[in-house]
């Protein structure tokens, strides 16, 4: 039972998919959406972990951790958009935010 | 044996809780499940080998980006009661779609050329008794420079977004004026009055 790159690159394209699920499943809560984006960068973030340690090379851990930089700058950013878009229009449903006009 | 059985119980945990990180329908369970599938992630980073990402996925993920989360859902106190009805509807579309991301993604796995020797070559090695984030600090302070300070000025941009997206000011809000304060002199502030007996203090000026 020796784990191979083809392990973490399953688990990973699992992760991805639940992903891309969730994003499209919960159509009515942005918090859970953003979520699901982090579940992504996270599989990435795998992807490329395993890479770089099955071809010994560190610049895969590198890249995964400008990955997690992204990450935090988009969930700072993210939130902080949906603070401001709920305290102008009392909800958060998605379905409702089709109005660019301020 | 034992590093394979720890791999197939962290990637277990790591399913189970995304699953229920997007199933779940209360906001805050699915944070909370956010946070257990990032702490298994970080023992599935020990166990490929990078003990830096893991524990920095630990302090980043579950220190501030779910504590950030977690703030906002309990700010925002929006109706979890109309959020609930409509997830059913669009699970056929979103099973579809995943199913065929899967498949797609699958195909590309089990391609045998992507596991050819001909890939390891582009690899450099890094084969020596430094430690990974010796060997991770060689390389982001040498070769990855100008990246990891771009990274810096993204996170810089980020903050300075996040600050002035939620900054607001609010007029009934009592502030100090430093310059009025300063710029105050006696002479416009106190006035001494010479008072007769049996007589009321003039306090129309």
């Amino acid at each position: 039972m020796i784990i191979e790159l083809g392990h973490y690159l399953i688990l990973s394209s699992m992760l991805f998919t639940i992903g891309v699920i969730g994003v499209f499943l919960n159509r009515k809560n942005v918090i859970i959406i953003l979520m699901s984006l982090e579940l992504i960068l996270l599989s990435i973030s795998i992807n490329l972990v395993a890479f770089s340690a099955f071809l010994n090379d560190s610049v895969g851990q590198i890249f995964s951790l400008f990955i997690l930089t992204v990450a935090a700058g988009e969930a700072a950013i993210g939130l902080a958009i949906l603070v401001v878009y709920f305290r102008n229009a009392g909800n958060i449903e998605v379905d409702k935010i089709n109005k660019m006009s301020g | 044996m034992f590093p394979a059985f720890l791999f197939y119980i962290f990637s277990a945990t790591i399913i189970l809780s995304a699953l229920m990180v997007i199933f779940s329908k209360d906001p805050i369970n699915s944070v909370l499940f956010l946070i257990f599938s990032f702490v298994n992630a970080a023992g599935i980073f020990l166990l490929a080998g990078a003990e830096f990402l893991a524990l920095i996925l630990v302090i980043v993920y579950v220190g501030a980006v779910a504590v950030l989360f977690l703030f906002v859902i309990m700010m925002l106190d929006f109706n979890i009661e109309n959020i609930k009805k409509e997830t059913k509807k669009f699970l056929p579309l979103g099973l579809f779609i995943g199913a065929i991301l899967f498949l797609e993604i699958s195909l590309m796995i089990y391609t045998p050329e992507i596991f050819s020797n001909e890939f390891r070559i582009i690899g450099r090695s890094y084969i020596s008794n430094l430690s990974n984030t010796e060997i991770l600090g060689n390389l982001i302070y040498t070769d990855y420079f100008l990246q990891f300070q771009l990274a810096g000025f993204i996170l810089l941009v980020a903050m300075i977004g996040a600050i002035v997206l939620t900054l607001r000011h609010r007029d009934y809000v009592r502030r100090q004026n430093i310059s009025n304060q300063i710029n105050r002199e006696s002479k416009a502030s106190i006035e001494l009055v010479d008072i007769k007996l049996n007589d009321r203090v003039n306090n129309d000026n």
